[in-house]
């Protein structure tokens, strides 16, 4: 169950979305497309086309190459450096998992229509049943929970029909959990109506997703929840947790550490699923940005600080976005200390 | 015997602690009713595995009772009408009522003693406590819920209970903070797994608190407190003292 806070004005966040549904039709999983927002037939037409295998392979190692040359001088003054390994900013040999997408293109139609896709769009669906007022639920949510039931059971993602030989994943897409347009008002109240709906079902869909072979991406406009009771509770429940924050309208926009961003990525949970430990990569540092074709997550990187404006002024933000990006599974820095040197 | 212990984690994930205690009663040969509100069995077991243990051939046998709390709830809601003498453990999702009587049925039910029983000692092991509260329970429900357990349990059946919960130092959830603020106060033994204050750290995951509550049982004790590091692997995980990680020596 992957769980992620949207950015503010939710652009990459949906990005994200349909990045996690473009993959699902590449690998020829199933689709189950939920939302309140958008209709999901409209959400299906935007999704980025695949990139084919030669060109962008091509173009990425030929990038490498240009950038490991400049590398190979000798380092004068920082020679103790030399001998750590070159950070790599992005993978450059094109490992074969997973695709690469160019987001300047939209997915064919052929392409879409190759894999089975089911919709539910809360508007057009009908009102709840009586057997569900018993669930103490937010109804739309009981209604999505029930038609996710549905179609795990029909299509036999639960292993239940014992005559479908051929195994399929299924990939759930839902947009915007608990915004109002849900009918929940978790993002509106600090202490809303019902504050346990939205956990409520979480709960139940993870013991779908548990018992079935999906895998779920959910977004949710984290930053108008006030109830911060509810977000610890709703991170205890999902597996994975990501945050995007943009710097869209915030000062860092225009902060000259962070020019070649366009916002940051917070991992705030990773998955640890039958085993006592979970895969921890070296760095917490993550940045995202969107070029004309490509959406990349890099490692964040910072400009050398050469003026004393830029120290004075970003050396507090800096610690704070420090001691945000090295909490991950394992820890976080307590309290507003962090290390000086 | 008779011992409650709560184990507990701020900011980092102290399940290890669970499946270190649930491969260890096994071995014993304890009865274990194993209430796993967080994760599937197939999680558990295939972690049991590397650690030794066979929870399916536990079940099988007779000395683990397994709620699989997802399943429970899915079988609730989407199942068809109960039998009217099997209440379901979760019974509190549906309806109105907050209370956990069914699930504290469940539990004693589960570890009162049958003919020809042979197990040392019964262990009640919960994971997570938190759960209950974000499934709608309310505090003082899930309070009463634990101390009917620790009476049954530790004092009738002279057995253990372990509870996992979860909280940190800025928590914004009143309820949570509250619950555990009062079963530290009527713990045995804390397990309290922390972060580094120090941030992230590859061959250092984390630090563990042991607090052993002597003043609890006799008025004059002071409680009893060591720290540990720890990094988890594979297969198992080491302790060593603070600052003595392998990896620094």
């Amino acid at each position: 169950l992957v769980f992620t806070e949207e950015d503010k004005y939710g652009l990459y966040s949906n990005l994200l979305f349909k990045y996690f549904l473009a993959e699902g039709i590449v690998c020829g999983h199933d689709l189950f497309v939920a939302s309140a927002k958008e209709h999901p037939d409209n959400i299906l037409k935007e999704l980025p086309a695949p990139l084919l295998d030669d060109t962008h392979g091509k173009e990425l190692s030929d990038e490498a190459a240009a950038k490991s040359e400049d590398f190979q001088d000798s380092m004068k003054i920082a020679w103790r450096y030399q001998n750590l390994p070159k950070m790599e900013a992005s993978p450059t040999t094109y490992t074969k998992f997973g695709h690469y997408y160019d987001v300047s293109k939209k997915m064919s139609p052929e392409l879409c229509q190759s894999v089975k896709w089911h919709s539910f769009y809360l508007h057009e669906e009908l009102s709840f049943e009586p057997k569900m007022k018993a669930w103490n639920m937010n109804s739309g949510y009981a209604r999505l929970l029930q038609s996710i039931q549905r179609i795990i059971s029909q299509e036999g993602f639960d292993g239940s029909d014992a005559q479908k030989k051929q195994r399929n994943v299924l990939r759930i897409g839902i947009q915007s959990l608990g915004s109002v347009l849900w009918g929940d008002d978790v993002c509106c109240s600090e202490t809303p109506e019902d504050p346990h709906s939205l956990t409520k079902f979480l709960y139940v869909l993870r013991g779908l997703l548990r018992k079935s072979l999906s895998a779920c991406i959910i977004t949710v406009p984290a930053h108008l929840i006030q109830n911060k009771a509810i977000m610890e509770r709703v991170t205890n429940l999902s597996d994975m947790v990501v945050g995007l924050e943009s710097f869209i309208g915030s000062e860092r926009e225009t902060n000259p550490l962070y020019k070649d961003y366009h916002g940051l990525v917070h991992v705030h949970q990773i998955p640890r699923l039958n085993s006592l430990i979970c895969d921890v990569s070296d760095t917490k540092d993550l940045a995202f940005r969107l070029k004309r074709k490509l959406f990349t997550i890099e490692r964040l990187h910072l400009p050398p600080d050469l003026s004393d404006t830029v120290s004075r002024a970003s050396k507090q933000d800096l610690a704070g976005s420090a001691k945000l990006l090295s909490s991950g599974c394992g820890a976080v820095a307590i309290g507003k200390k962090h290390l000086d040197f | 015997q008779g011992k409650f212990t709560l184990l507990r984690d701020s900011r980092t994930d102290g399940s290890f602690l669970v499946h270190h205690f649930l491969s260890f009663y096994l071995r014993a040969g304890c009865k274990v009713c194993f209430v796993a509100l967080l994760q599937s069995f197939s999680h558990y077991n295939i972690v049991a595995q590397k650690l030794g243990v066979s929870l399916v051939a536990a079940k099988e046998r007779g000395q683990l009772v397994f709620l699989e709390g997802l399943k429970s709830c899915l079988d609730l809601l989407f199942g068809k009408e109960e039998q009217p003498g099997q209440p379901s453990p979760l019974q509190f999702l549906r309806g109105s009522s907050c209370e956990l009587r069914a699930l504290f049925d469940f539990v004693r039910v589960s570890l009162t003693p049958a003919q020809g029983d042979s197990w040392k000692g019964p262990v009640l092991l919960v994971d997570d406590l938190g759960v209950l509260l974000s499934l709608g329970a309310a505090p003082v429900a899930v309070l009463d819920f634990i101390h009917y357990c620790r009476v049954s349990v530790c004092c009738q059946l002279q057995g253990n209970v372990v509870v996992l919960v979860h909280s940190h130092e800025d928590s914004e959830d009143e309820e949570n903070e509250l619950v555990v603020n009062s079963l530290c106060h009527h713990s045995d033994l804390i397990l309290w797994a922390e972060g580094l204050a120090t941030g992230f750290c590859k061959d250092v995951h984390g630090q563990i608190k042991i607090i052993k509550r002597l003043s609890l049982r006799q008025a004059a004790q002071q409680d009893l407190v060591q720290i540990y590091q720890y990094k988890i692997q594979d297969r198992n995980v080491t302790f060593f003292a603070r600052g003595l990680s392998p990896a620094v020596l």
